[in-house]
């Protein structure tokens, strides 16, 4: 038994490979990303397991369910807006003959550190009919693994772990077991169970909601869900990191609350009602949506009076913290020093000085301020930062690739001079199919892509392929030659590259612009291992 | 014991690597340590802030109460006021006293630090001196933990050991001019 300091995430990753995963799939996104680059850096050590990113979280989570059929171990990981874009093979899995245990750790990001929504997991694993596993600390994050791993391998379904932010990047010492070794490679038994055709998609149907009955006995039975009764007036349900907030006050607590913490789902509802029959109210601390809440309280009347954030006793939007959870438990805010921060200027993220994007929009900005109607559609990276001041060029941000594609809507709902601007992986990501459709309706629009070879914002990963690629495969879709320009993102290249949106702008069909540079992080990231190396 | 300490400063200036030095520390004397940190967007140049806690037994919330912290420890004297929410009434705040200026509405420099100095226990650190001094213009987030040292219920020693695991990988040059600038920040 060896103890390490690790982050959430990165037990994540090591109790995966100790339960004996043979690949790991995954797109980077905060706060997911250090799930992959700890397997990158433990495969680097040791040779295994295989550990890579893709083109996007679809892709992955098709790969991992490759290495399922063919009988082995696969994570494969993403945030939680991710799990959208994978979304049509993850609905469709719980429906297979899962064999290789599969198993999909999918953080997500309350209080939106770095991230478009809070939406909650917890609701995916519910909606497709799987189990789900929510660690609270660093040891469970580990712990859950290989769990998760016998689980699937047991109900024959993919298995959810739902991390949170504040889990996946906080570091604490866990204890670990000895590695399992990987399964052997075996084809599944019956490829019937993996052919979703109607006739036997309504088969498989009928099996996972059977599975469902299984799935509530594991959850009733679980040391994952325990309960303890104490007081009868207020029982509380904790899941989650909810746990950890409630313990935190517990010294100022008069009361010996009865207890009950979820760590797995479906919901273990017999529990729920032993408790809810052993006591007057119910408290209920959650990090996310307030799934457990909603599913206590139904609609029909009842006699159980449940405290949580739809009563508006916990704050429904942003973070649980020890604050937010005292005024539910009757204690006061703790004593302050006296002073108002209110009053001092914000520190927002910006673009890193010397950041190639800032080029790129200061060309860009110019050419809007001269135009009578324009539109930039912005997309999910660093340059989104551009739509901050002092630049605030971007002025629609929605999900991956969704630049390109809205950009066509409006231009063909009539508005002129509509630009799309995203990255080399958002390109990759999902841009690629939005050219598709622009070409197919030679749509009037300028696309930039911003080069600079590698995923900034998620610390530098590497571009799945070489950006320089992007140019052959507009040509290959078929935009036209004349107007697919590479140039510098640089200020030197200013006032032609001015001229040469403007050029764009006025012709009525699909341009594409790359502006290329490295980015000044990834530069001096590769500048610092070139040094280690040599 | 338990000792809580908020630690903040701007995406670039090192806040992760003081949390580590103090944390690893702290886990050379087989404490009990919780540390969270900010990855991602807030990292590019935004305000960072990192909850360190230690104990002598089982740590729970990965985030430090409101009013709870015994110290705030802050890279840079704007940020040290942002957080001020966190410290306990008799809590010490330590902070660098240089600005990190990226924004355009930074206040006058002269009432932060008036500010600051309204606290009961705060200490303003010359850390581009102590820099200067240890020879390593990039150690001033040394010099803050030096300063923190005595105030933190861990060993000088551990804290050289921590800082010499740490910058193992830089060679020794950097070892010793780190465990300088600790020394130097130790001794204001």
């Amino acid at each position: 038994m060896e103890t390490y300091a690790l982050l959430g995430d990165e037990a994540i990753a090591l109790g995966a490979v100790d339960a004996g995963i043979s690949a790991a799939y995954g797109y980077p996104g905060t706060p997911s990303t250090e799930i992959m680059e700890y397997l990158q850096h433990i495969n680097k050590e040791t040779g295994k397991p295989l550990a890579r990113w893709s083109a996007n979280e679809k892709t992955a989570y098709e790969e991992a369910l490759g290495t399922s059929f063919y009988g082995k171990r696969v994570l494969v990981t993403m945030k939680h807006v991710g799990l959208n874009v994978a979304a049509d093979a993850f609905m469709n899995s719980a429906l297979l003959d899962i064999r290789g245990g599969l198993v999909l750790a999918i953080a997500d990001d309350p209080g939106m550190h770095s991230s478009q929504n809070e939406q909650d997991s917890r609701y995916y694993a519910d909606f497709a009919h799987i189990p789900c596993f929510e660690p609270f600390n660093q040891q469970e994050a580990y712990d859950v693994m290989s769990e998760a791993f016998e689980l699937s391998e047991k109900l024959h379904v993919p298995v959810m772990i739902r991390l949170v932010t504040r889990l996946s990047h906080s570091r604490a010492a866990i204890k670990t077991s000895p590695r399992k070794p990987e399964n052997p490679g075996i084809k599944a038994p019956d490829v019937k169970q993996w052919m979703l055709l109607p006739a036997l998609a309504r088969k498989q149907w009928h099996q996972l909601l059977g599975k469902d009955v299984q799935m509530k006995q594991f959850s009733e039975t679980s040391s994952w869900n325990s309960l303890e009764l104490n007081s009868k007036s207020v029982g509380v349900i904790t899941s989650g990191l909810g746990k950890n907030y409630f313990l935190e006050n517990s010294s100022e607590y008069t009361e010996n609350y009865s207890h009950l913490h979820i760590g797995c789902y479906p919901l273990p509802t017999d529990r729920i009602n032993k408790l809810a029959s052993h006591c007057e109210t119910l408290i209920v601390v959650e990090e996310g949506e307030p799934l457990i809440e909603k599913q206590l309280r139904g609609i029909l009347p009842q006699s159980t009076n449940i405290k949580g954030k739809l009563s508006g006793d916990i704050p429904r939007e942003g973070e649980l913290t020890p604050d937010t959870i005292r005024s539910v438990f009757g204690l006061s805010p703790k004593e302050q020093i006296t002073f108002d921060s209110s009053e001092l200027p914000g520190r927002p993220p910006q673009l890193c000085k010397g950041c190639p994007h800032d080029d790129t929009y200061k060309f860009i900005k110019e050419v809007v301020s001269e135009l009578s109607e324009s539109a930039v559609m912005s997309d999910i990276g660093c340059y989104a930062l551009g739509a901050l001041p002092p630049l605030q060029v971007p002025e629609t941000i929605v999900c991956m690739g969704a630049s390109i594609t809205m950009a066509k809507g409006a231009a063909e709902a009539g508005m002129d001079n509509v630009m799309a601007v995203l990255g080399d992986s958002t390109f990759f990501h999902s841009g690629l199919t939005g050219l598709v459709d622009c070409v197919a309706d030679n749509a009037s629009v300028t696309i930039l892509v911003l080069d600079n070879s590698t995923v900034g914002m998620t610390g530098g990963q590497e571009t799945i392929l070489p950006s320089d690629r992007i140019k052959q495969i507009a040509l290959g879709i078929g935009v036209h030659p004349d107007h697919i320009h590479v140039i510098d993102a640089h200020k030197k290249d200013h006032e032609q590259n001015v001229q040469l949106l403007k050029d764009e702008l006025a012709y009525k069909g699909v341009s594409l612009i790359i502006p290329v540079r490295e980015c000044i992080e990834y530069f001096r990231k590769k500048k610092r291992t070139e040094k280690k190396e040599n | 014991m338990k000792y809580d300490i908020i630690l903040c400063g701007v995406g670039g200036q090192g806040v992760l690597s003081v949390a580590a030095a103090i944390a690893t520390a702290a886990g050379i004397e087989d404490l009990h340590v919780r540390q969270s940190e900010v990855h991602g967007m807030a990292q590019r140049g935004g305000a960072v802030l990192s909850h360190l806690r230690i104990s002598d037994s089982e740590i729970y919330s990965d985030l430090v109460p409101q009013g709870s912290a015994d110290m705030v420890l802050s890279m840079e004297p704007l940020e040290s006021l942002r957080y001020i929410s966190f410290l306990k009434p008799e809590g010490v705040l330590i902070s660098a006293q240089e600005p990190f200026i990226n924004i355009s509405n930074y206040p006058e420099l002269s009432s932060i630090h008036d500010q600051i100095s309204k606290i009961d226990n705060s200490v303003l650190v010359n850390t581009e001196k102590i820099a200067k001094a240890a020879q390593n213009p990039r150690a001033a987030n040394m010099a803050i933990v030096g300063a923190a040292g005595k105030y933190l219920p861990v060993k000088m020693e551990s804290l050289h050991k921590a800082v010499s695991i740490l910058f193992k990988n830089k060679g020794e040059d950097i070892v010793k001019k780190n465990l300088s600038a600790i020394d130097l920040g130790g001794a204001i």
